[in-house]
């Protein structure tokens, strides 16, 4: 891997801007990506939080979704957030029955299982790790409800798993971009940095 | 295990919501079979209401918040968020929004304005509103009244693109000059804008808005919508443009594609094909009410 790591963020629809302002802070370059070409020049990539079921067609009508899963199961590091952690997980309760993931994290979860924006919330969590507790936020959250056994938990909320990773996939199911603060975006950049 | 302290409602909260809609489009519906439609199509969320704007343009009389029954129709259609109409200045429809668990609220122009000299205090809401602008400073207005999201106000259900590229221009426009300005003309500006100086400060300093910027208001083709955000919107709402044209879900899946892939002409031409046609519109000088002159 090369010294600066240049991160792919997901641009098709959803918060992918916060997400690369936050990557450029930590120092590593980011490229939004929308169809396949843009992929080529990535070390790891970002799936955003947005609407999983818009992504989820945008993958596929822009061309996207077979040449992203090839690079992520061949080992690139991905960090999905909120609608980003649908598309990784295994299985999805609540989704549209077309909609499609990656499975790259065997994990399963539940579509705005947090409820509606009534109930999205923020709070602070304690992350592995981290040496002072992480401000998070919830947006209509996706719950995670089964962790696999080769899955680390980073974080529960209320008891209940909030950021989990394999080797290779991290996945929170709230906003680390929206927090003004990078540290979890820095866990991911160790991942990649190895 | 007792529950950890949490916070909802907060501004961060309501602007999380505003930001995860980006780069896509949100649908006017006012049938649970027009949202499956809308949500098939690739909506990131959908507005429900009674009728479109170009109907109510036609039908003329007073235009309310939707019957509930409508929206709970609507809410338990699709599971992307839905968003629902109350009038200017009436909080008790907004009320009832809330009640209903809507997850947005539109104080709109569309519908008639049920105060004539204040908006809704949105700061008392635990769910998010979005307001129309035709300016800067009727942006910031709404902003300082909490806002979490501003659209362009465009002239809705003419289909006609227009009004909304001179709001859009209008606000980026000055955005780009405030940060131009020195300290001193910052005053200048608030009080041109008739907007609090705190705002105009901090778009000074960061030369963006201080909520996402959606545009609405006309958009009847795919290249409208590109058009809106190659200008500067990072989303766009659609109103009659999709069901009041010849064939809906084609038009909504190709104006989906074109807000994503806004810079790329190519795949603007390839979606744009055989869509039949689009509303017939209207032009500014065919029309006697302009809705963007509601609100203040």
């Amino acid at each position: 891997m090369s010294a600066r790591a240049r991160i792919g963020v997901l641009a098709l629809q959803g918060a992918f801007a916060a997400h690369a302002t936050t990557l450029q802070r930590l120092g590593v370059s980011t490229a939004e990506v929308r169809v396949a070409a843009d992929l080529e020049q990535c070390d790891a990539f970002v799936l955003p939080g947005g609407e999983s079921t818009t992504m989820s067609q945008l993958l596929e009508t822009s061309q996207l979704f077979g040449p992203l899963a090839k690079r992520i199961a061949a080992g690139m590091p991905v960090f999905g957030t909120c609608a980003g952690m649908i598309l990784l997980s295994k299985g999805i309760a609540d989704g549209r029955p077309d909609q499609r993931s990656f499975a790259a994290l065997d994990i399963d979860v539940q579509r705005n299982g947090f409820g509606r924006q009534l109930d999205s919330f923020e709070t602070e969590i304690d992350v592995l790790g981290l040496d002072r507790a992480f401000h998070a936020v919830f947006i209509r959250a996706p719950r995670i409800s089964r962790v696999g056994s080769e899955i680390e938990t980073l974080a529960t909320h209320g008891g209940e798993p909030v950021l989990v990773r394999s080797k290779t996939v991290m996945a929170a199911s709230f906003h680390p971009e929206l927090a003004d603060d990078d540290r979890v975006h820095q866990l991911f950049l160790n991942m990649v940095q190895g | 295990m007792t529950q950890p302290d949490k916070t909802t409602g907060s501004m961060r909260v309501q602007r999380g919501l505003a930001e995860m809609l980006k780069g896509g489009v949100i649908m006017d519906v006012v049938t649970p079979g027009q949202a499956k439609i809308a949500e098939d199509s690739g909506a990131i969320a959908v507005m429900a209401l009674e009728r479109v704007p170009a109907d109510i343009r036609r039908d003329g009389g007073v235009a309310r918040m939707s019957d509930p029954e409508m929206i709970e129709g609507i809410q338990a259609a699709v599971s992307i968020p839905v968003m629902a109409k109350a009038r200017i200045g009436h909080f008790v429809e907004a009320q009832v929004l809330e009640a209903l668990g809507v997850d947005f609220i539109d104080e709109s122009e569309v519908l008639t304005p049920a105060d004539e000299a204040f908006h809704i205090d949105k700061m008392k809401f635990t769910i998010p509103f979005v307001c129309g602008a035709t300016n800067l400073g009727e942006a910031l207005r709404r902003i300082s009244e909490g806002a979490a999201l501003i659209r362009s106000k465009g002239e809705a259900g003419t289909g006609n693109i227009v009004e909304a590229v001179r709001h859009l221009r209008s606000i980026l426009g000055d955005i780009r000059k405030i940060t131009q300005a020195d300290s001193a003309e910052l005053f200048g500006w608030a009080k041109l804008l008739d907007a609090p100086l705190p705002l105009v400060q901090e778009i000074a300093e960061t030369g963006r808005l201080q909520v996402p910027l959606f545009c609405a208001g006309g958009i009847a083709t795919p290249a409208d919508a590109a058009l809106a955000m190659q200008l500067g919107a990072e989303s766009v709402f659609v109103g009659s443009g999709i069901f009041k044209s010849d064939d809906p879900a084609p038009r909504a899946r190709a104006i989906v594609e074109a807000t994503a892939h806004y810079r790329d002409a190519h795949i603007i031409a390839k979606v744009s094909r055989k869509l039949g046609a689009p509303m017939t519109g209207i032009a500014m000088d065919e029309i006697n009410q302009r809705y963007a002159e509601r609100g203040w």
